[in-house]
């Protein structure tokens, strides 16, 4: 590393390790460095979102490429700052009321089609003798006690509760292997912390 | 008449949007690429709400609170330097004091603040993680055989590799299936609620 | 209060402890942890790998930093993969942080090739609002990105010459860490049907498994494990695989802590009876 990499890196192993003063306890430290993340995040997302969304969405369109049409709902888009004010704050909803509408229209049938339609198609698979189909069979029990165990219309008694419970236990496994895998996930954010850590301080004291 | 407006265009757009879907033609897409842009240039001019709420209230938490202030005035200073750092699009760019800034101060904090979850999930695995009864012995020993599979266990491995496969495809997806045929009723129900005005939640109070 | 009890309530400042010196014991003491390649990463590999030079691909950089330990290695190896078979990478992110760290990778990873920007890939940058990008990614990628991240318009990029929307592309790879997965598969695939498959952190990783079955994806890279077997079959050295022996040491102290705790509650219990 050279020296100004040297002292960037100083400088984020600094502010890793007020993070992990935590630990410990809460401290004046890993506050500086919260609020410190908290202003810089902000900032960067400002001005990306200038550079990269409103210029190329707004500006450009309407003063470089003649579009005109953009005029229209950067006024919808500047009626949604009116919610901070009492007395014009209704026209904020007729912008929102616009986004919602679309955003619903278009994902009703987009997830009727992904979540229902597709799990549905590939949950009836033919079956046959062998591994593959013995594990359809397992598949097909198991999806349907699931669903068994989410429908509070009926008492969950006699065969009705035996589905449920079989559904419950499925479900279970379900949560159990999330859980590992999330074990996983969690201590690779620490792993990968610990690796920048050491190869900091052997560039530090190494070279 | 003003909560009615928004309901009718609602109503109006999230009917045309639905049959849009159903139609392949040349209307039908224009209607449906302008629709969304438009939708997008809306929401882009709706963000700057979410900077101007944080910068207010940093404001007053360094004003009003004492003991807060030098907290507040780190956050603002942050929120500043990287405001003049970035001023032209060219900061954007890998080597750029902003690009630095972003890399060595914004990476390291967010990825180490995330980090501290390993702490927290073992010490959850310590206390809570118990075989009381036949549910938690079933979601305890399910989350045993997956974490063994990074552990070389010699020939026992490919036999703990093979069950996780196992576990992970069929009971594992059966369960997330059913979870999300459920997800996918209710989030219908929520859309036909919303375009037919029963939900009105998303127009706040008057 | 007995042996049991006491061990049971430990000071969590302990158990942090012993955690962390279990995850530093590998920077010190280092041995090798062999990784076994799943099916739904190999997927993800062949997939790229029988792509002819010149092809495109979309590669989505859809994380912030708080996943970079998962997602950023699985990011490095692909874009490695694609550059050294000379396929054309259009690369975008709809995540705000991600901006930074995928035109980090690009540069990296673009550099080691001496590949070309607007050229050999195409890097549209960050937009908001990820099911909209994509529903509009798929009617044509200049109306929500009507310039790259560097400010140049796309119709004057030679290789978005030829590509419009997801149809000009041989398929979709997205590296997310939150539901612009879900946007993907719903607004995506749902409207378009491309081949697209998934890196996604471990915390993710088992809700996907429904649609891999169901062939909306056809390939799930899976955490830090998926990085590591998908560094290994692309042979770059990153720090996937690096990680796999700090993870080992880490999983047997955490089963150990199960299996203490769980000793010492049945203890616990039998003593009380």
């Amino acid at each position: 590393m050279t020296t100004v990499e040297l002292l960037w890196n100083g400088l984020a192993a600094f502010l890793t390790l007020c993070i992990f003063s935590f630990l410990y306890k809460d401290n004046p430290f890993y506050k500086f460095a919260e609020q410190l993340v908290a202003g810089v995040a902000l900032g960067y997302w400002t001005m990306l979102l200038y550079h990269t969304t409103f210029t190329d969405k707004v500006l450009f369109p309407i003063f470089q490429q003649g579009k005109l049409h953009y005029i229209l709902p950067t006024i919808m888009g500047i009626m949604m700052w009116t919610r901070f004010s009492k007395k014009l704050a209704y026209l904020s909803r007729i912008a929102i009321a616009f986004y919602i509408g679309v955003g619903t229209g278009v994902g009703l049938p987009l997830y009727m089609y992904n979540y229902v339609f597709r799990q549905l198609q590939a949950t009836v698979v033919p079956l046959n003798v062998s591994w593959l189909g013995f594990n359809s069979l397992l598949m097909v029990v198991f999806i349907i006690c699931t669903l068994i165990y989410f429908f509070f219309s009926k008492e969950h008694t006699g065969a009705f509760g035996g589905f449920s419970r079989v559904g419950i236990y499925t479900l279970m496994v379900g949560f159990g292997a999330s859980f590992g895998l999330t074990v996983m996930g969690r201590v690779a954010l620490l792993v990968q912390r610990i690796i920048f850590l050491r190869e900091y301080f052997i560039a530090l004291f190494g070279s | 008449m003003r909560r009615q407006i928004p309901l009718y265009i609602v109503l109006v757009s999230g009917i045309v949007f639905v049959i849009q879907f159903f139609i392949p033609s040349h209307e039908s897409e224009f209607i449906f690429e302008y629709g969304q842009d438009w939708v997008m240039v809306i929401g882009i001019l709706a963000l700057p709400l979410g900077i101007w709420s944080y910068l207010r209230k940093t404001c007053l938490t360094a004003v009003k609170k004492p003991k807060e202030r030098f907290f507040a005035g780190v956050s603002l200073f942050g929120f500043a330097i990287m405001m003049l750092t970035g001023l032209r699009r060219e900061s954007l760019m890998a080597g750029s004091l902003y690009m630095d800034l972003f890399n060595y101060i914004l990476v390291p904090i967010q990825a180490t603040i995330f980090s501290l979850l390993a702490f927290y999930i073992a010490s959850a695995a310590y206390r809570a993680f118990r075989a009381r009864s036949v549910i938690a012995t079933l979601l305890l020993g399910t989350a045993f055989i997956v974490m063994l599979r990074l552990i070389p266990l010699g020939p026992i491995s490919d036999a703990n590799q093979a069950l996780v496969a196992w576990i992970l495809s069929v009971p594992n997806m059966a369960a997330k299936r059913g979870l999300l045929i459920g997800i996918g009723l209710g989030a219908i129900a929520t859309c036909i609620k919303i375009i037919l005005g029963i939900e009105r939640t998303y127009m706040g109070r008057d | 209060m007995n042996f049991y009890e006491k061990m049971l309530n430990i000071d969590r400042r302990w158990i942090y402890l012993v955690l962390a010196i279990a995850v530093i014991l590998p920077a010190v003491v280092s041995f090798y942890v062999p990784v076994n390649v799943t099916p739904e990463v190999r997927r993800v590999y062949d997939f790229i790998e029988d792509l002819e030079p010149g092809d495109k691909i979309y590669v989505g950089i859809d994380y912030d930093p708080a996943s970079l330990a998962e997602l950023h290695p699985m990011a490095y190896a692909i874009l490695d993969q694609c550059f050294r078979k000379n396929l054309r990478p259009v690369v975008a992110t709809l995540s705000q942080f991600g901006a930074g760290m995928a035109e980090q990778a690009l540069a990296d990873v673009a550099s080691k090739y001496n590949k070309a920007s607007g050229i050999d890939y195409c890097y549209l940058g960050y937009k908001p609002y990820p099911a909209i990008t994509i529903m509009l990614m798929g009617v044509d990628f200049r109306v929500p990105f009507p310039q790259d991240y560097y400010g140049t318009p796309l119709d004057s990029l030679p290789l978005m010459r030829y590509v419009h929307n997801f149809s000009d592309l041989s398929g979709v790879i997205d590296l997310t860490s939150g539901n612009t997965a879900d946007f993907w598969i719903i607004y995506g695939y749902g409207r378009y049907f491309m081949p697209l498959a998934l890196g996604v952190t471990g915390v993710m990783a088992a809700d996907y498994y429904p649609y891999l079955q169901s062939g909306q994806i056809f390939g799930l890279i899976s955490g830090i494990k998926g990085a590591a077997e998908y560094e290994a079959l692309t042979g770059y050295k990153g720090e996937g695989l690096k990680s796999i022996p700090y993870q080992t040491a880490s999983h047997v102290i955490i089963l150990a802590f199960i299996i203490i705790s769980n000793i010492g509650y049945f203890a616990s219990r039998r003593r009380e009876k």
